[in-house]
């Protein structure tokens, strides 16, 4: 008892000491000041969206007067490049908030901080009407192809409705121009008359991809559009995005949980932890170099194939901390086998260590 | 029906042992062929067509609409064919009473006598007629036709409570989706109207207002539209409220989000993917009400509010009972067969009602 007493003291006179509160306040300073700097660069003209320090916040209490005394921060401090065809993974735990990015890019959600740049347009405080020519070149594909279907309309209704609202087609050609999407989508020209309520999960989900891909999109935001579906189901559903991406150049922001789904369609891959990006980079350079230790957890959990093969699987410890009350400095410290006491104050700078290879972890400092 | 959907299960079980069929690599085919499982020649059926299925299935919701179909062709064709007497048309075709009274004398020796004493008249009028070949439901106690009037009464209850259910609804469909849409203040305000509406009590004021329109000497004809119309800026509160609360939970749904997405105005969310969608819970609301309706009207026209004589309402027939204790013992042709009318009306409305309720609901998949 004594001698872990002194064991804690000689610890405590040994590091540093912590301020805590200032730290936290040290950082948001810096951190404010990197996004002023961000924000005044001239936008990439070859990225067909840019993201840059994107934060959205839920209030969770409020006052009377609508003073926000308590927030949830489910994005916080995101920033990516998207380019015209390429697929950008987004990976983590359930509640990390990768669903709320992915909306909040589409402007589903409105954004608390941060640029999102589509197109050459810096698309943040636009107006719903501004929105709606915007609508048509960003779609969105759901996870559960049951919900995200109207029930009391055939198919061909669905399909033609966003065609006609748009205009992407003159009016008599509505049909043949529908029929053809179906065609190229896996769905028999039969099926115009039919109700969602007749298919089954798959075909539901590529009534989804045809109507996301109705309006012509240049991107698509695909919130795991595979995870409510069979496995064999969902290699279909993976090889028709891929091919459609092909043909159509679409570029896709892919949401899922699931590892090897993201392996094999994205470029590039971007880890999720807690709200924020914790390490992102291009899928070869991600699967053969892991920076950040949850990402080193995270993929020791991709079962292999192969029995011969011995895994070395990171177990972590404890379950995803709330992200009304995160932890201070690195959020991660609670569950990381490699935690330090630095860890434990100061929040990780969020940097480029190989080239189109960023991280946020202190560990990786040395 | 059973027919389709046993043939629909068994499909998908075909393929799935061409699955093991089509063993190793060219597994990818067989599974496409699972992903089909609607033949072209099933012919599948749109909800609409699945809810009237099951409606006509229930013998209930059958005999609840032939009485109301029935009431229909009664009151608004039945004119057309028996049009021997009119609505206010009198039989003057006269009548011969006899009164007969008696009056006891004791004389001087203590003897008591009778003298009978009965006086002929001749009146005008034919009324208080039995059923007769001329009058099949006889007359009533001014010499008017029961069996025409029955029919008159029908068009005015019939046309009022269905012209104040449709108001009733439009008005409940506006309010209750705005408050429900937009949610906020907008709700606050519209739902505390409805409070205070659902405060007020109904009868006091309609008492007043009847007063008011006797001050005008409004037609007796027209004085039970505008009382009704009165009635319906009170009941919209149900549907609104109804209407409210469906679209709170139908605007979560993911469809929704997806219309969000695809850039939809405001108005086509609401009117094009919400309400229809709110519908079989609006239609049961209105069949209902409309038998509430006709009550509300038989009682209003019974307490000499609504319509008044000459013209002819369910609800003035068999006031006719308060002018006379001998016509509700004696002449039961002269009241009863309005109070029948208003049985089935109401009875047939919520027969009905039931059964869309019953058809409505996908639970009850039989």
């Amino acid at each position: 008892m004594a001698e872990n007493k002194i064991l804690e003291a000689e610890e405590q006179e040994n590091s540093p000491m912590y301020d805590d509160e200032a730290e936290k306040a040290r950082y948001q300073e810096a951190r404010k000041a990197q996004a002023e700097e961000d924000f005044k660069k001239p936008f990439d003209k070859d990225a067909l969206l840019e993201v840059r320090h994107l934060r959205k916040a839920f209030p969770i209490k409020k006052t009377i007067t609508g003073k926000v005394l308590q927030e949830l921060v489910a994005v916080d401090d995101i920033s990516f490049k998207l380019h015209a065809g390429e697929t950008i993974g987004i990976v983590g735990e359930s509640g990390c908030g990768k669903t709320t990015m992915g909306r909040t890019v589409l402007k589903l959600h409105k954004s608390n901080g941060g640029q999102i740049i589509f197109d050459g347009q810096d698309i943040t405080d636009f107006k719903p009407s501004q929105m709606r020519e915007i609508r048509k070149k960003m779609q969105i594909i759901f996870q559960d192809p049951y919900s995200s279907l109207p029930p009391r309309s055939t198919v061909g209704g669905i399909l033609s409705e966003p065609v006609n609202v748009h205009k992407i087609v003159p009016k008599d050609q509505v049909k043949d121009y529908v029929l053809e999407l179906m065609d190229k989508c896996g769905l028999r020209d039969y099926y115009y008359e039919r109700y969602p309520h007749e298919f089954s999960g798959g075909q539901r989900q590529r009534i989804c991809i045809a109507r996301a891909l109705s309006v012509n999109p240049k991107l698509v935001i695909c919130d795991e559009p595979v995870s409510a579906l069979d496995v064999s189901i969902q290699a279909q559903i993976i090889n028709l995005l891929k091919s459609l991406q092909e043909s159509m150049n679409l570029a896709y922001l892919f949401i899922s949980h699931d590892l090897s789904v993201v392996k094999f369609i994205s470029d590039k891959i971007g880890v999720m932890y807690l709200g924020s990006m914790v390490e992102f980079g291009s899928k070869t350079d991600i699967f053969a170099n892991p920076l950040h230790p949850y990402t080193k957890a995270l993929f020791s959990a991709i079962p292999n194939p192969n029995p011969d093969i011995k895994m070395k699987r990171i177990a972590l410890a404890g379950d995803i901390p709330s992200p009304a009350n995160p932890p201070n400095g690195c959020r991660f410290h609670t569950r990381c086998p490699y935690a330090k006491e630095i860890c434990k104050h100061i929040t990780p700078e969020y940097k480029e260590y190989e080239t189109g290879h960023f991280a946020a972890c202190h560990l990786l400092e040395e | 029906m059973a027919n389709l959907e046993d043939k629909n299960q068994i499909d998908p079980s075909v393929s799935s042992e061409g699955i093991i069929e089509n063993s190793d690599f060219e597994e990818v085919n067989a599974v496409k062929k699972e992903d089909e499982p609607l033949d072209k020649n099933v012919k599948l059926m749109s909800p609409t067509r699945m809810v009237l299925r099951r409606f006509f299935r229930s013998k209930l919701s059958i005999v609840g609409l032939i009485m109301v179909v029935g009431l229909f062709v009664f009151s608004f064709f039945g004119p057309l064919v028996y049009n021997e007497w009119g609505e206010t048309e009198l039989d003057e075709s006269g009548k011969t009473i006899y009164t007969t009274t008696e009056i006891e004398i004791t004389d001087d020796n203590g003897e008591k006598y009778t003298i009978y004493q009965t006086i002929e008249k001749e009146v005008k009028d034919n009324f208080l007629a039995a059923p007769s070949r001329d009058h099949i439901l006889g007359t009533d106690n001014e010499g008017y036709d029961i069996f025409v009037r029955l029919m008159y009464g029908g068009r005015i209850s019939l046309t009022v409570s269905f012209i104040a259910v449709f108001v009733i609804t439009i008005l409940g469909v506006v309010l209750g989706g705005v408050a429900g849409y937009f949610g906020g203040a907008i709700d606050n305000i519209i739902m505390r109207i409805c409070d205070i509406l659902m405060c007020l009590p109904g009868i006091p004021i309609l008492l007043i207002i009847s007063t008011i329109l006797d001050a005008a000497e409004v037609d007796g004809k027209y004085r039970i539209y505008l009382l009704m119309i009165y009635l319906t800026l009170f009941s919209w509160t149900g549907t609104a409220r109804l209407v409210r609360g469906q679209i709170l939970s139908l605007r979560e749904q993911e469809y929704m989000v997806a219309a969000e997405a695809m850039g939809y105005s405001t108005g086509r969310k609401i009117f094009k993917h919400l309400v229809p969608n709110v519908m079989p819970q609006l239609i049961v609301q209105m069949s209902l009400s409309l038998g509430s309706m006709i009550l509300y009207e038989a009682t209003l026209s019974y307490l000499n509010l609504g319509v008044k004589p000459p013209y002819a309402a369910w609800g003035t027939m068999i006031n006719i009972i308060s002018t006379n204790m001998d016509i509700l013992q004696n002449h039961f042709n002269v009241w009863g067969p309005a109070g029948i009318c208003i049985v089935i009306a109401v009875l047939g409305f919520n027969f009905v009602g039931d059964g869309l309720r019953d058809a409505l609901d996908p639970k009850m998949r039989r």
